[in-house]
């Protein structure tokens, strides 16, 4: 057990933004919230799955909908604790650990807010390693877990409790409360067994965030180069090195789908690389060569300070690296790639693991 | 006026004034935007009477200037800048938060610097009311307890500002509030947010928070300008500059003082862009202390795109894009057994006493730019013996130097053209690698007093739309027309606003029936005659 005090919940959203692939939206609200939270309860309490009873329940807490929207319109405080008790009461069991179910952007530092308030512990571990944009893109799915039941509750009050036929539904359904609730829902789903979160979930994500979040911060008190801190602390690869010069965004399917183009600079002079996103960057490829795709997370890092710049914050001008990282193993299955493989987003090409893929620059 | 009626012509001249950090200059345009006259003067630490000194040193040097004549005068000045970082003269604001149950997760004013918190007071309340990003209502307006908090405020604030959760979208809660503060409290200056900022509560909730703190403070740069203007009996409309090198009306700055805060570095941009008659270019603006480097893109200075912090507070209120480096003529040159480095401390102001070449003791990068033969300042021999190694290093970084920062800013690998401005600019060396071509226009040293002069007005909206009931065509031109009648409000001639920005965002993770447009416009001041 370690307790989480509010410099680690600095490390760890600037690490999450990293996971965050693009996506997951700012931590920073859910970064707020966690601080205060410490203030006013003490420190959050991360342990590792073995620390707490096999059988014990466990709920991973997580936002759904805009991460705009909560910027904006910034929660209660009050919503997930509501959420939790009514899954809690439902199933008529205490929860003894509180999942995260995103390490990327925002998500990851709900749950640590929560854990915080409610005195419950927070495991170290979550359902994605990154951050991805449906309820059914989680490992736990994969270990054929039922998202349901679930409860799904507003600022406002309104709470519902679902139950699905499979995890698809559950996303659908869903999705149309989150924007009746006005764009944003706090949802607590996936109930669980301790053993059965250890047994599918991506171990060790909360301390990987703060540990990449640390290395940025060091690497910046002692002039070291922040990206290559970066890319050790997460076996990472420098994919590419250049500017931005061309953002193309569109709506489509109901979702944002953007193409960034960005030439090369130093050793990658003479390249062009061009990250396909939706939220998330999905798919690298120069000329037209696939070097990097989902599920491995392709992250864009400004290139003097190596904080991570989402796909909404992409422009015209930017000097970046982008650096590649491999997802967890449960993604490089058929299974895995079936759920959030490129194919998933529509993109035609074969997933090649990270680190196989040769960069043609190099 | 009845001479200028007899002779025909209407002699309609603009009056420029910009405060810097070490000089406030002034300068006369006629109405093609010829100079007719110029001053520079210190800057003094109360701003109102260095912009006195400058008005009486330019009427003084010009006699035969037709003060009558001027008919606008303009301002840019760092008042409302200096009362935020220096925590001095802000209005405490009774602060009016509305969106209960959501945002009470994060109060107001948290992550403020305790000092600027305590200056403002830190009265908050948070009421139910707020909408949604589709623009239904969160919960009904709350009216009695918005009336309960204003009697709350009484006696208490000098100022209120309201930010209701989604105003961008809806401002209809923030106005009605503000008339029941108005009920209550009688007429007290009240900041509504969806005038301020766009989407992001805090950011825009800290902008319109410190806006309502440095109404006073506009208020008396107002007084002091139009008292010193009155001392010369010109009696002009008077406009303030904003931060996106366009001018407000009066009335409208000291309702959006904030807007105030950078406007020097975009009135150089703009200045730059006039002398060179560019529209696209990288403006270097050196002055005594430090070099701020911003683009220029389609005539105005490209915006920052991050959340940009005034006096430790983050908000997401629009500035200058700038990358500022501490170089400028009264950089002072260290020798060490180290080697040589360059500043980062100036002499500032006191160049004329302590440069080499006005015969001081301290050796700065202006006696380095006569040594080179870049500049003839002062007295050239007094760096005759100057060791010729020492200039060319000294020469050679700072190219490097500039070079790098120009580099940083641009937006493509191609050359772009570069334009070199403010008194101390003459330390640059000629040459610059990434530079297209390098202008150094005449009167480059008062280009900021020029660009106040011949600023535009403008006008700005940022809203989320929802596309379930609008076209995505049909929300762009309302939010066309939307600015238009902005830039009209802050003075533009109707006739000649232009749209100069649009950029639409959809957001992420919400099926797409909402989009974030933000539209700019702008347009020359009312009634000016045309070039032609």
């Amino acid at each position: 057990m370690r307790e989480l005090q509010s410099q680690e919940i600095e490390d760890i959203a600037v690490g999450a933004a990293i996971l965050g692939s693009g996506g997951g939206g700012d931590p920073f609200i859910g970064k707020l919230m966690a601080v205060q939270a410490i203030a006013a309860h003490g420190p959050v309490r991360l342990v590792t799955p073995d620390e707490l009873p096999a059988d014990g329940l466990a709920v991973p807490v997580a936002m759904m909908g805009a991460p705009t929207v909560v910027v904006e319109k910034i929660p209660n405080g009050q919503e997930i604790g509501r959420a939790f008790a009514a899954l809690s009461s439902f199933l008529g069991q205490e929860v003894v650990g509180i999942v995260p179910i995103e390490a990327g952007g925002l998500n990851s530092m709900l749950p640590l807010a929560l854990a915080s308030t409610l005195g419950i512990p927070a495991i170290d571990l979550d359902g994605m390693g990154r951050a991805f944009p449906e309820l059914q893109m989680v490992t736990f799915h994969l270990g054929g877990i039922s998202a349901t039941p679930m409860v799904i509750v507003d600022e406002k009050g309104n709470q519902c409790l679902l139950e699905t036929i499979d995890n698809l539904w559950t996303e659908r359904l869903a999705r149309a409360l989150t924007v009746q609730m006005g764009g944003s829902a706090m949802i607590a789903l996936y109930p669980m067994t301790v053993w059965q979160a250890a047994q599918h979930g991506i171990q060790g994500t909360i301390t990987l965030a703060e540990r990449l979040g640390r290395a940025l911060r060091e690497a910046r008190q002692t002039n070291r180069s922040p990206i290559d801190r970066l890319l050790e602390v997460g076996h990472g690869y420098r994919l590419f090195t250049g500017k931005v010069t061309d953002v193309l965004r569109r709506t489509a399917g109901g979702f944002v789908r953007g193409d960034v183009r960005i030439e090369g600079l130093d050793s990658c002079r003479d390249y062009i690389l061009t990250i396909a996103f939706q939220n998330e960057n999905l798919v690298a490829t120069i000329d037209g060569e696939v070097i990097a795709s989902v599920p491995d997370l392709i992250v864009v890092l400004d290139a003097e300070t190596g904080l991570p710049i989402t796909t909404e914050a992409l422009h015209y001008g930017l000097r970046v690296a982008v650096a590649g990282f491999p997802c967890a193993e449960q993604w490089r299955t058929p299974a895995g790639l079936e759920v959030c493989g490129p194919r998933y987003f529509g993109y035609d090409v074969d997933y090649k693991p990270i680190e196989t893929v040769r960069l043609p620059w190099a | 006026m009845g001479m200028t009626t007899l002779k025909g012509k209407a002699m309609n001249l603009r009056l420029g004034i910009d405060v810097g950090g070490t000089n406030t200059d002034a300068v006369v345009l006629d109405e093609k935007a010829n100079l007719l006259a110029r001053f520079k003067s210190p800057t003094t630490p109360d701003v109102t009477s260095g912009i006195r000194n400058a008005l009486a040193g330019l009427v003084e040097r010009h006699p035969e200037l037709n003060l009558g004549a001027i008919r606008y005068a303009m301002l840019g000045t760092t008042h409302c800048t200096n009362a935020i970082l220096e925590r001095r003269k802000l209005n405490r604001v009774g602060i009016l938060r509305i969106g209960a149950p959501a945002t009470l997760a994060i109060p107001p004013l948290v992550g403020w610097p305790p000092d600027l918190r305590d200056a403002i007071g830190g009265h908050y309340v948070i009421v139910e009311g707020g909408h949604e990003y589709d623009g239904r209502e969160i919960r009904p307006l709350d009216t009695k307890a918005i009336r309960e908090a204003a009697k709350t405020f009484r006696g208490k604030v000098d100022s209120v500002a309201v930010v209701g959760v989604f105003s961008p979208v809806d401002f209809s809660h923030e106005e009605r509030a503000a008339d029941i503060l108005r009920d209550v409290l009688g007429d007290i200056p009240i900041t509504l947010s969806h005038e301020i900022g766009s989407i992001g509560l805090l950011e825009r909730e800290n902008a319109s928070i410190l806006n309502a703190a440095v109404i006073d403070a506009a208020r008396t740069a107002a007084t002091g300008f139009a008292q010193a203007l009155s001392e010369h009996g010109i009696r002009a409309e008077m406009f303030f500059s904003q931060n996106d090198g366009t001018l407000m009306a009066l009335e409208y700055a000291i309702r959006y003082p904030i807007l105030t805060v950078a406007s020097g570095p975009a009135n150089s941009i703009r200045g730059a862009a006039f002398l060179s008659g560019l529209r696209d270019a990288i403006v270097v603006d050196v002055g005594g202390t430090s070099t701020d480097v911003g683009i220029l893109v389609n005539g105005f200075p490209r915006e920052s795109s991050i959340a940009v912090e005034i006096g430790g507070v983050r908000t997401n209120f629009r500035m200058p894009d700038l990358i500022s480096i501490a170089l400028g003529g009264g950089t002072r040159i260290h020798r060490s057994l180290d080697g040589l480095r360059i500043g980062p401390d100036s002499v500032g102001y006191r160049i004329t006493e302590e440069a080499y070449v006005f015969g001081g003791q301290t050796l700065t990068l202006s006696d380095i730019a006569v040594a080179a033969g870049l500049a003839s300042i002062g007295d050239p021999r007094r760096v005759e013996d100057l060791d010729r190694g020492l200039v060319r290093e000294v020469i050679d970084k700072v190219r490097r130097l500039v070079e790098d920062t120009i580099d940083r800013i641009k937006t493509s690998a191609e050359p772009m053209p570069v334009v070199l401005v403010g008194g101390g600019s003459v330390i640059v060396p000629p040459g610059l690698a990434g530079a297209a071509e390098i202008y150094r226009p005449e009167n480059y040293d008062v280009a900021n007093a020029i660009g106040a002069a011949i600023a535009q007005c403008s006008g700005e909206i940022e809203r989320i739309f929802s596309l379930d009931e609008l076209t995505r065509e049909q929300a762009l031109e309302m939010a066309r027309e939307m600015a238009r009648q902005e830039a009209i409000r802050a003075g533009a001639h109707p006739e000649t606003v232009e749209i100069v920005d649009v950029i639409e965002v959809p957001l992420a993770y919400l099926p797409g029936n909402a989009t974030r447009i933000r539209v700019r416009a702008a347009g020359d001041l009312a009634l000016i005659t045309s070039h032609s």
